[in-house]
């Protein structure tokens, strides 16, 4: 059974790789990086059957932090939206050195 | 006096009090500017000057029992008070003075509220602000003189750099930014070099305890360092003080942060900060290390570059076209002859250091001020832009001419007395570096004179000087305790000189002493550094 | 100074307790004249104020188009108003001190002592072993000189009420004057070398204020700024001097240097080098080769100042200093004979200037730089007592000479005034025939060229006779003759010495006769307006010449030649033994120095016959009638226009001092050094460095965040196989 979810969870972590490293939409990439957070949380609760209620305990808090990400991320994403029409990531470049 | 002073118990509780009070004052004159918002400017920037002044005045008259109850055959730290700070670093908060810096301590008390009234009408932005840092550095520059533990020595060092920066950054001239990030730079670079020294020697001096111990007491009996560790250590208390006197290659930050600094930056950092710098030497990088300081090598390098910086002090002085660089550069010499009176290492040339010290904060203090008064008018500091205008202005032309014999050393100012005694002691162990520092009086005289010809002589052939007001009696009167300090110590320097009699014969006979026992390790050791 | 100190009051000094112990107060008295003056004068300008200019235009519109020319005046009608207290302040201390000065001469005249009576005030300083008091020491040399500043001074001070009445800064005259009378008399009185410093350099501090007193113009702040700036040359001498002196023999006191001295060796290359030393401080202050340039420019001053200042006092400070330190002079022959050779070098090099003067004062000044190298040919020579006796008799005569002139300028210049010519009042070609004009200063002024010229039986005759006749007596059997300087024999450089001191008497007598010609004689080249405004300078200014006068043409019987008849003979010579007949006799082996009266007559007979042959030779060839005013004069020729230029010795400084150090400051070490290389290539260079190590971080910074994302994953790959493969 364990094996099974932790491929699950690897599978869904690869494809939030691939997305996020493809993607050129802001909110995609956006998604791809929640699917990330949700395929490691998949792993911590698979893997608290065997190592006690502590994985379980970080779940709750990457979940809050998730959350957290989402208001912020998305303020800046509207807001971005806002001032440029567009969330399509190789249009900004702002951190250029 | 002294019976009273000991009747108040006025020992047991000054110093703290001295750091105590424009600590609280900066606060009260921030909040004073918080509060006030919203009510008229003039009147909240008033009450700002009027409460920094009068914090200082209570501070400066606070401080003046140390004259009396500084006993001169006490070779000791007086008025001693040892209070824990941070225990678990071995840091305490442990105050002192001694004849040296007691009169530091004096000097700076005295020139503050002066540099306050200096800067009445010529600061009009920020002034809260501006007060508000005008007293803490005070308790910065005061902690410095009385640290008697080095890593309050360090904090009270570093507490003194950041509102200069401020006041220089905020308050300067045209190239303002420049100037105090120069300033911020040069002083640190060599002043966290000094940190890794201090807190290497408070491991050393605790290792028994088992945790740092940065007494000056205890540091000064650590022994057993390795030749390399003492040149080293030497090395790094040697830049951070060297930068800050500042001695000849590392100088330049010290035009620049003095013609953008407003008139009272000008003046505490000629006047105060720059001693510094030498005090440093005179407390640490001399008594620890004498070994290093008296190794010829080492030595003859330091005497060789004060007296370059004497003479290239001066002759830089001479074509310089602005009066703020021109009095910049005669810094450099002034404190080249004080550098020269400290590593000759006798007890004239080092009483004659200090009076150095101490003359140089009163006339070039003075210098700093006259000129930020005809630049308040004038808005201009190029000889090109004045002539013959002791015609228009006699009372300044008459103070300045006053003030520039002194820093030129006419016999019967402080300037004498002090350059007089530094050469007349460095003659005797250094006589060929004396001599040509001597060649400084020469151009003294001629920097200086030139500059009165082109300012106050020559024809009056600038028809807008001829609306310049003469000065006001604020102005007199900031620049009265400066003449008459200018006059006493001139005529009778003898009750300061007595003062730091027994100190600086204890420092001389210190560093022969010690500097024996180092030595021999030294040169058969670590000579190649 | 502390073994002084306990010898006194062990036994007692027979002046304790008299009025010598009253000293202090009379420099004090002049202080106290400067301290009251100044303020009148910073009270008035400061009530002038900058929003009513209008009193202070009309001073400005004068001086700015005032022509150099025109500068030694005082002729603005804008009288000070307070002019009539500073009249009766600035003399009045001056005499009073002199008054003083008196009863303190009668009183070591009347206890005759041998040691200095040293009158302490205060600790001065205090620094390790380094201790010097504010301390007076009255003896006999110390009073002769106090007598002749305050003598002559109050004299000119006199003289200047009348001369300077006129002028806007008249306060300020009189403040600057009376400082530097303090100052002076602190010199001579001074205990220590510190102290005598303050007086040498203050004195300095009033020249310049004095002669840059009418600053507006830039000639003359140059010439002040000169003149201190070239002082300080030679006090760089002497402070080393002065911390030799210490570094061995621990003391600075003149009777703890004069009882140590001996430590340090009879003709020691140490002794030497400290004579030297000080002599480079004298040269400067009394303007000997090769520092003599400032005096000359020095004339930019008023003429009364010039009178004080630059002929009668301080310029004599020099052979004061050398006289007050024949205790090591005495010991270092080599460099007395440099002394001397220097005196003589400057006494016949200043008189050949002289000759080709047409300022009136310049002529003077160099007369006085050329006088002065006779003194020290006494002093350099051991004759202390005729280098001293010397500079009494020459600070008559010549403050007589240049307060003549300023009567003299005085009249030009009124007359011009009313005229508004802007002629030169002090080329003596704009002059002649003034002795129908002005009679009283034309004798006086002639009573005072015989005395400088020699000619018995006036002041300088004896002085000048005693100095010539010390340097042949000591061409045999003194330390100096047998001393070998540069590999010359003594008494060859002694010889030598004696010949430049004939031969400048010789011009001296040609160039003085030459001024008087040109002056008082022949036609009057004025103008015919002029003419008739030129008169004789009110009393209170030909009073002084008059007693200045007596003073020229007796002068010499202070100490009249050991072969007169009768009279007080060598009495200044004997008065001065307590001070310096020791160091005297050391030089002429002991014995006082003794030639045959023949050998005597004869050197009188030549120098009388020298002095005649000058004047004679000025009457025979120069003709008043044949000069033209200064505005019509050719450009002179040849060799006349060396000494016109005074041999361009200015130019030739400027060109190899004074721009070199200029420049080579501008742009080598302030452009070059401090810009260019510590603050550009090292600070300013280290703050490039880092942008650039910035500038090539940022590029890497792309702003896209699939690289970001990309590069993440790519260090993510490669950590976790890193671990993996460990």
């Amino acid at each position: 059974m364990i094996a099974e979810s932790l491929a699950l969870s690897a599978v869904l972590f690869t494809i939030g790789t691939i997305g996020v490293l493809t993607r050129r939409n802001a909110i995609v990439i956006f998604m791809c990086v929640e699917l990330m957070l949700n395929a490691v949380n998949l792993s911590f609760v698979a893997l608290s059957r065997q190592y006690g209620v502590t994985g379980q305990v970080f779940v709750v808090f990457v979940m809050t932090v998730a959350a957290a990400e989402a208001a912020v991320g998305l303020a800046i994403i509207i807001s971005i939206f806002r001032h440029r029409q567009t969330v399509n990531l190789q249009n900004i470049n702002l951190l250029k050195g | 006096m002294s019976d009273f002073l000991a009747s108040i118990g006025y020992n047991g509780w000054i110093l703290p009090a001295l750091l105590i009070l424009p600590a609280v004052g900066a606060l009260a004159v921030w909040l004073q500017g918080v509060l006030s918002r919203g009510t008229s400017n003039d009147v909240a920037d008033t009450t700002a000057r009027r409460m920094t002044f009068a914090i200082l005045v209570l501070e400066f008259v606070l401080s003046i029992g140390l004259w009396w109850s500084l006993d001169q055959k006490d070779t000791g730290w007086q008025a001693v008070v040892d209070l824990p700070w941070i225990d678990v670093w071995g840091a305490r908060f442990t105050v002192g003075v001694d004849g040296i810096s007691v009169m530091m301590v004096l000097l700076t008390t005295m020139l503050m509220p002066l540099a306050i009234l200096g800067g009445w009408t010529s600061i009009r932005r920020k002034v809260n602000g501006y007060h508000t840092l005008m007293l803490v550095l005070t308790t910065g520059m005061l902690g410095v003189f009385v640290a008697k533990d080095l890593f309050l020595f360090y904090v009270m060092w570093e507490v003194m750099l950041v509102p200069m920066y401020f006041i220089i950054g905020i308050w300067g001239g045209d190239r303002r930014i420049y100037a105090s990030i120069k300033f911020f730079i040069y002083t640190m670079l060599g002043s966290l070099l000094m940190l890794v020294a201090i807190i290497y020697l408070g491991l050393q001096a605790g290792i028994m305890e088992g945790k740092p111990n940065f007494s000056y007491d205890a540091i000064m009996a650590v022994s057993g360092l390795s030749p390399t560790a003492m040149f080293l250590l030497f090395g790094a208390f040697f830049l951070a003080f060297a930068v800050k006197v500042p001695m000849f290659p590392f100088h330049t930050w010290l035009p620049d942060a003095h013609v953008e600094a407003p008139t009272a930056g000008s003046v505490i950092l000629a006047g105060i900060l720059l001693k510094l710098g030498t005090y440093g030497f005179l407390r640490f990088a001399m008594p620890l290390f004498p070994g290093v300081a008296m190794h010829p090598t080492v030595r003859t390098t330091v005497l060789a570059l004060a007296v370059i910086g004497v003479i290239y002090g001066s002759l830089v002085a001479l074509v310089q076209p602005d009066f703020k660089k021109l009095v910049a550069y005669s810094s450099v010499a002034h404190l080249g002859m004080v550098m020269l009176g400290i590593f000759a290492n006798t007890r004239e040339s080092i009483q004659g250091a200090l009076m150095v010290m101490i003359s140089h904060g009163l006339s070039t203090g003075a210098l700093f001020f006259l000129i930020g008064m005809i630049y308040e008018r004038k808005h201009s500091r190029m000889f090109a832009d004045y002539g013959g205008i002791a015609k228009v202005v006699p009372i300044w032309s008459t103070i300045l001419t006053i003030v520039a014999l002194s820093s030129i050393g006419l016999p019967g100012t402080n300037g004498f007395v002090s350059e007089f005694l530094v050469m007349l002691g460095s003659f005797k162990t250094v006589p060929y570096m004396t001599t040509v520092a001597a060649i400084g009086v020469i151009l003294s005289a001629a920097y200086l004179l030139w500059a009165l010809q082109r300012l106050i002589y020559n024809a009056f052939d600038k028809p807008s000087n001829r609306s310049l007001p003469d000065l006001n009696w604020r102005e007199i009167g900031l620049l009265t305790p400066l003449l008459i300090g200018i006059l006493w110590l001139g005529v009778y320097p003898k009750p300061v000189l007595q003062r730091m009699e027994a100190s600086a014969t204890k420092l001389v006979q210190l560093v022969e002493q010690r500097g024996a026992n180092q030595l021999p390790a030294l040169t058969s050791g670590g000579g190649g550094n | 100074m502390l073994l002084q100190t306990a010898a006194v009051a062990s036994t007692g000094h027979s002046l304790q307790g008299s009025v010598a112990e009253w000293i202090w107060l009379v420099p004090v008295l002049p202080l106290i004249g400067f301290l009251i003056n100044g303020w009148l004068s910073l009270r008035a300008v400061g009530h002038v104020g900058p929003a009513d200019p209008s009193g202070e235009e009309h001073g400005h519109g004068h001086t700015d188009d005032a022509h150099h020319d025109a500068h030694d005046d005082g002729h603005q009608a804008t009288r000070h108003p307070s002019a009539s207290i500073v009249s009766v302040v600035g003399p009045t201390v001056l005499i009073l001190a002199f008054l003083l000065a008196v009863a303190i001469f009668a009183a070591l005249a009347a206890a005759q002592p041998d040691a200095p009576f040293v009158k302490q005030l205060f600790t001065w300083m205090v620094a390790g072993d380094f201790r010097v008091d504010a301390a007076f020491q009255v003896d006999q040399l110390s009073m002769v000189m106090v007598l002749v500043i305050t003598g002559v001074g109050a004299l000119i001070h006199v003289f200047s009420v009348g001369y300077m009445r006129d002028d806007p800064g008249y306060p300020r005259y009189f403040a600057y004057l009376n400082l530097f009378v303090f100052f002076m008399l602190v010199l001579v009185l001074g205990a220590s070398y510190p102290v005598l410093f303050v007086g040498w350099e203050g004195v300095g501090l009033c020249s310049y204020l004095l002669i840059g007193f009418w600053f507006t113009d830039k000639v003359n702040a140059d010439a002040g700024k000169k003149a201190f700036v070239v002082n300080r040359i030679g006090d760089f001498g002497f402070l080393i001097a002065m911390f030799l002196l210490f570094a061995n023999l621990g003391t600075l006191d003149f009777s703890g240097v004069n009882a140590a001295a001996p430590a340090l060796g009879a003709g020691s290359a140490l002794v030497t080098v400290i004579c030297l030393l000080l002599f480079l401080g004298c040269a400067g202050k009394s303007a000997q080769i090769p520092l003599y340039v400032w005096l000359p420019d020095a004339m930019a001053g008023p003429t009364p100042v010039s009178a004080l200042i630059h002929a009668a006092t301080m310029v004599t400070a020099g052979v004061y200093l050398v006289a007050r330190s024949a205790a090591l002079f005495s010991m270092a022959p080599a460099a007395s004979l440099t002394v001397a050779l220097v005196g003589g070098l400057t006494a016949l090099f200043a008189a050949t200037i002289g000759l080709k003067q047409w300022d009136i004062k310049k002529v003077l000044a160099y007369s006085t730089v050329s006088q002065l190298g006779y003194m020290f040919v006494g002093v350099g020579v051991g004759a202390y007592a005729a280098g001293i006796f010397h500079l009494v008799t020459h600070a008559f005569f010549k403050a007589l000479l240049f307060l003549g002139s300023g009567s003299v300028i005085y009249a030009m210049h009124q007359a011009y005034h009313h005229t508004g010519s802007h002629e030169d009042a002090q080329d003596m070609r704009n002059m002649g025939g003034l002795k129908q004009f002005m009679p009283v200063t034309f004798v006086l002024m002639w009573i005072a060229t015989l005395a400088i010229a020699g000619i018995p039986p006036f002041a300088g005759f004896f002085s000048k006779d005693e100095i010539l006749g010390a340097v042949f007596a000591r061409t045999h059997g003194s330390t100096l003759a047998d001393a070998q300087w540069f590999g010359i024999p003594g008494s060859a450089v002694l010889y030598a010495v004696w010949v430049f001191g004939l031969a400048a008497a010789l011009l001296t007598a040609i160039y003085m006769t030459r001024m008087m010609l040109y002056t008082f004689h022949g036609p009057n080249r004025s103008g015919e307006r002029e003419r008739e405004h030129l008169h004789e300078a009110p009393w209170i200014m030909t009073g002084p010449l008059v007693a200045l006068g007596v003073l020229s043409a007796v002068g010499g019987w202070l100490n009249l030649p050991a072969f007169f008849p009768a009279g007080p003979i060598q009495a200044l010579h004997h008065w001065l033994e307590p001070v310096s007949g020791d160091a005297a006799l050391q030089v002429t082996h002991g014995a006082e120095a003794h030639m045959t009266a023949t050998t005597e007559y004869t050197l009188v007979g030549i120098a009388v016959a020298i002095a005649v042959a000058g004047i004679a030779i000025a009457f025979a060839r120069l003709k008043p009638a044949a000069l033209v005013p200064k505005a019509e004069a050719p450009e002179a020729e040849g060799f006349e226009r060396v000494l016109e230029h005074k041999y361009y010795v200015d130019e030739i400084y400027d060109r190899i001092v004074v721009r070199p150090i200029e420049s080579g400051s501008r742009g080598i070490l302030w452009r070059g050094l401090d810009a260019g290389i510590i603050d550009g290539l090292f600070v300013n260079g280290s703050a490039y460095l880092a942008r650039g190590f910035g500038w090539l971080g940022a590029r890497l910074q792309t702003g896209r965040t699939g690289t970001y994302a990309w590069v993440l994953v790519i260090g993510v790959i490669a950590v976790l196989s890193a671990f993996s493969l460990r």
